[in-house]
């Protein structure tokens, strides 16, 4: 075949609105692609999206597979796998990236399925590297390093698929950075025709409830969050109160969602979101490196913790060996001081 | 109007470390997992998904069966569905399992439910605590070439070949129509699992696989011969079904290590990076003073 090689990104998209992390993803497609001469494709599904199709080439797409359908207005699971997996197999991709999101780990999964090709969730990072297979004797270059943290302990594992194509993983949102919109960047808008076949319809959606959700973890410039060390709901509360005097959010390990202190949107870490905050405070959080994953880039970071040797206190930048229910009303307490100082001051 | 049909369920569940409680213990010095520390438990979400199952016999009929791919020791949460109303338990074992990726684990689990034969409803936990993917019931659902319904919260309705179902999302919810056979996966908001309970436990209390037999014999010595055991359980219809790669009939070359597209190339251990930190006493005076600093570089106020 002499058609370029391929990065594939699937673009989600609700009422024409691109996914942040779609166009993440572009970014880093584009940065991986770049090197090896790769063309890096945005495949989007909906219908009279074509707007959303340019906002994809100025992140840095080369071309937008559209298919546009009164069919697939909104997402379900099949027909936009439909169009995926037909797609894929006319085209090859080398690689295929998917958001981390609800849709996105519903979707990826299918279509790895029926493409019989391996898929890697959560990864933290992605790069291209050579893999010296000892198994068959050879060496595969170019391949999509799939890197994700490994179950039990400070294990970051690199994963490959050398045999199987696409090879695809899913990225939930704030890993990657958003690439900047370039309005005179051009690209090709190609426009698929959707194959569908009966049973893809075999779901109806007979009525849908938003909920526009009000945590905006990422972008927060302040994140407050808590782990097992909170012992009751009055202590979740004094995340909050320390998170609104600070114009923050509240954050949280996947202990305290678990234990129902607060909701799934909540999570910071490889499963939940990525966040860089200007200041991150880790209360009762021991700093496993799934949570690390999502945190550990923040500016400054304040741990609290009863165990001196707690992972999270080597990493964070004030180190405050004790306990939360003592430790956050004194901090509570001297930010108050402060802005009464302040008041004062300016009166 | 309702269907008066009785609807067959197959759950799938995994028996998962239980990362809940890390303990000290299960880190070694090297930060490295010591697994054996690890106590397994049924994976939370596959409970949901088994309550769910349940809920749905309690209201039309018909049987639950739970399949379980894993370790021979995954039986136990074989018995422990059954105590808490399973009709049917299996147990997927064999080596050639192991080292499986989630592509290769669905292949598995289809032939098995294939095997198994007719069934309404797969249901399955939205993912497993030891790696978050949430692959594997969609990916069985391929398969199957059946429709799947993930993130499921509740059945609302089963009328006329079709199931009704509310999907919770981070973004609200959905409610779905979808023609059965199909797969849902199911959320831990759905329900609350109803716990064991003592009278099947009781009665089921030797349910066992072939390979528990003799620990199982230690135990009850009151048997004089292991076969005279079997021939108790078999009676009784406490024998767990064991299937093996053959039983189910998938080649060596699809499943396990081998048939996973994908490789582990190495594992790195992360040094983690001392950064220039300050030790805080937990004194009003102290975080004082941290603050102070704090707004002085701007980083807060
Ligand atoms: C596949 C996979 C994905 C995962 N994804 C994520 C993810 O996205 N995000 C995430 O957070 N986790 C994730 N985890 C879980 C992660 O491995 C840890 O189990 C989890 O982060 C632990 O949360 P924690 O620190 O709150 O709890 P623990 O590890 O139990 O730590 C509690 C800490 O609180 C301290 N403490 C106790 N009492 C007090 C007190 N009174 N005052 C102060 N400190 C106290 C303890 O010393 C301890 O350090 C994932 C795990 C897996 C296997």
């Amino acid at each position: 075949m002499t058609e370029r090689q391929s990065i594939w990104v699937f673009i989600e998209q609700v009422d024409g609105r691109v996914a942040d992390v779609s166009l993440e993803l572009i970014g880093r497609a584009r940065e991986l692609a770049d090197p090896l001469g790769y063309e890096v494709v945005g495949l989007l599904c909906g219908h009279e999206v074509e707007e959303a199709a340019r906002d994809v080439i100025r992140h840095g797409a080369d071309r937008v597979l559209l298919a546009d359908d009164a069919e697939l207005a909104s997402y379900r699971t099949l027909p936009y796998a439909r169009v995926a997996i037909t797609e894929a197999r006319r085209r090859q991709p080398e690689i295929f990236l998917v958001g981390g999101t609800p849709n996105g780990r519903d979707f990826a999964p299918r279509v790895a399925s029926a493409l019989r090709c391996g898929l890697t969730a959560d990864c933290t990072d992605l790069q291209i590297g050579d893999y010296e297979s000892r198994r068959e004797g050879k060496t595969f270059r170019n391949l999509l390093f799939q890197i994700r943290p490994a179950f039990g302990g400070n294990l970051v594992a690199t994963i490959v698929n050398p045999n199987s194509r696409p090879q695809m993983a899913t990225v939930r949102e704030g890993v990657m950075r958003m690439p900047a919109s370039d309005a005179s960047r051009t690209g090709v808008v190609e426009a698929v025709v959707p194959e569908f076949e009966l049973g893809d319809f075999a779901l109806e959606i007979l009525s849908r409830q938003v909920r526009h959700s009000t945590v905006k973890l990422k972008d927060a410039p302040v994140i407050v969050a808590g782990g097992a060390g909170i012992s009751d709901a009055e202590e979740f509360a004094l995340l909050r109160d320390l998170a609104n005097l600070l114009g923050g959010e509240v954050g949280a390990s996947r202990a305290a969602v678990d234990a129902g202190w607060i909701g799934r949107e909540h999570q910071v870490g490889q499963t939940g979101t990525t966040v860089r905050p200007r200041l991150y405070i880790a209360a009762g959080i021991s700093g496993a490196i799934q949570h690390r994953a999502g945190m550990d880039q923040s500016s400054k970071i304040i741990a609290i913790n009863t165990d001196p040797t707690a992972p999270m206190l080597q990493i964070a930048h004030y180190r405050i060996v004790g306990d939360v229910g003592e430790v956050l009303p004194m901090i509570i307490k001297a930010l108050r001081e402060r802005s009464m100082d302040h008041r004062e001051e300016t009166e | 109007m309702t269907d008066s049909r009785p609807i067959d369920i197959v759950v799938l569940a995994k028996q998962v470390p239980d990362t809940h409680n890390i303990t000290g213990d299960v880190m070694t010095r090297d930060g490295t997992m010591n697994r054996g520390a690890l106590s397994a438990i049924f994976n939370p979400e596959d409970l949901n998904a088994l309550e769910m199952a349940l809920q749905v016999k309690d209201r039309h009929g018909g049987t639950v069966t739970v399949i379980t791919m894993g370790p021979p020791k995954a039986a136990n949460i074989l018995r422990e569905s059954l105590w808490r109303g399973a009709d049917r338990v299996i147990l997927l074992t064999d080596r050639r399992f192991a080292g499986a990726d989630t592509l290769a684990t669905s292949f598995a689990l289809q032939k098995a439910i294939e095997k198994i034969g007719r069934y309404d409803l797969v249901l399955a936990g939205r993912q497993a605590i030891d790696g978050d993917t949430a692959q594997v019931g969609p990916q069985t659902a391929e398969k199957l070439g059946i429709p799947q319904i993930t993130y499921a919260e509740s059945i609302l309705e089963i009328a006329d070949g079709r199931i009704t179902a509310q999907r919770a999302l981070d973004s609200g919810s959905e409610i779905v129509r979808c023609t059965m056979p199909c797969l849902l996966t199911v959320v831990g908001s759905a329900n609350t699992p109803r716990p064991p309970s003592v009278r099947r436990q009781i009665a089921r209390k030797l349910a066992a696989t072939a390979g528990e037999l003799a620990a199982l014999r230690t135990q009850w010595p009151e048997f004089e011969t292991q076969g005279a055991l079997e021939a108790y359980l078999a009676a009784h219809d406490l024998e767990i079904p064991v299937w093996t790669a053959d039983d189910i009939g998938v080649a060596s070359e699809s499943i396990g290590l081998a048939g996973s597209p994908t490789q582990v190339h190495r594992i790195n251990f992360v040094v983690l990076e001392s950064t220039e930190s300050k030790t805080v006493q937990p004194t009003p005076e102290a975080i004082a003073a941290m603050v102070a600093e704090l707004v002085h570089e701007y980083i807060v106020g």
